[in-house]
């Protein structure tokens, strides 16, 4: 069975850079897909990874990571020194950070106008094949 | 007084045009993207040595590498650099991979705990370089969240980046993806291996660093 689990940002926006990350793979690590509003700054993203190495075993082996944000190419100046002030006081709110464990989602493929989330599946009873899902969104 | 004073001056400009000259160049980039391959490339032409074993299995470059003192010239222009090959950084490693390569469970097993090493260490050396050379497979979806992670980083250390699409030879290999990905980068597309389009890649080496 596949378990999605939505966390909004007010989850996470009182907490240090290292508890966001913690809280995210240990979700991660119970075999979730996380779908997080919003998004981590650049160096959580990155720290997130090296993290997520620190805890690689034999269960464990990583994660799929994605973030769909919103095209910002066509905002004005005003606009932008609005959104970027907000985001340093409020964090990134916006746009989506998907977050999944390696042994159930294959691949995540992004372009920029949808993105596909691939699961794999062993046959419960089967001979060991795997099969992989795809699931469409934008 | 004024001895000391100008021995100070003196020392700070020399420290400068060193700072200058001794620049840290790292290769960074997924797995398997060519980055082995191109510092082989980059000592081969510029130092007449090989820098590192590479290997279709991924994960071959577990360690930092350094070649101290490459010297790039074009025309006038040079540019002194230490070059660093960095491992490949990816969001999972599983050993069960190595296997299908055709390892034994126990090497498998040995690489993905070096390779995880590997990923930590990469990222720790990120504050470390003065310029990145980013690069890509040009046969391989570009818009994967590790490439945009580690420019994206790169972006908020302020550090200058050159984004080099590789693999130009293969049929697969989509040029114009990558540079759409990245829009705000120079995206220079190379073939490491054959040498394609190398002279290119230099002179905006030249732009990115110099």
């Amino acid at each position: 069975m596949l378990t999605l689990q939505f966390i909004p940002y007010t989850e996470i926006e009182s907490l240090s850079s290292v508890g966001r990350i913690r809280k995210l793979l240990n979700i991660a690590k119970e075999n979730k897909i996380v779908l997080l509003e919003g998004r981590l700054k650049k160096e959580e993203e990155t720290e997130l990874i090296k993290a997520t190495m620190e805890e690689i075993n034999k269960d464990f082996k990583g994660i799929e990571l994605s973030v769909i944000y919103p095209e910002k190419k066509e905002n004005s100046i005003m606009k932008r020194v609005r959104g970027n002030l907000a985001n340093m006081l409020l964090g990134d709110r916006q746009g989506l950070t998907i977050i999944g464990p390696a042994s159930i989602v294959h691949e995540i493929k992004k372009d920029p106008d949808k993105i596909q989330l691939f699961t794999e599946e062993t046959y419960p009873e089967g001979n060991g094949k795997s099969r992989k899902k795809r699931r469409n969104g934008s | 007084m004024a001895n000391i004073f100008s021995k100070l001056i003196n020392k700070f400009f020399h420290n400068l045009f060193r700072k200058k000259k001794h620049i840290k160049l790292g290769l960074y980039g997924p797995p398997n993207a060519g980055k082995t391959t191109l510092a082989n490339r980059i000592c081969e032409d510029w130092l007449g040595e090989s820098m590192g074993k590479v290997s279709n299995i991924a994960h071959e470059t577990r360690e930092i590498q350094i070649k101290e003192q490459v010297n790039i010239k074009s025309g006038s222009k040079e540019i002194s650099f230490n070059l660093v090959d960095t491992p490949g950084i990816a969001t999972k490693i599983d050993y069960e991979e190595f296997m299908k390569s055709g390892l034994n469970e126990k090497n498998a097993k040995k690489r993905a705990k070096e390779a995880t090493k590997g990923v930590i260490d990469s990222i720790k050396w990120l504050d470390e370089m003065d310029a990145v050379v980013v690069v890509l497979d040009s046969t391989i979806d570009p818009y994967s969240q590790v490439n945009i992670t580690i420019i994206g980083n790169l972006e908020a250390r302020k550090i200058p980046v050159l984004v080099v699409a590789n693999k130009i030879d293969l049929k697969k290999s989509n040029l114009k993806k990558v540079e759409a990905a990245f829009p705000q980068y120079h995206v220079v597309g190379i073939s490491a291996k054959n040498g394609d389009n190398i002279d290119d890649f230099y002179e905006s080496l030249f732009r990115v660093v110099a």
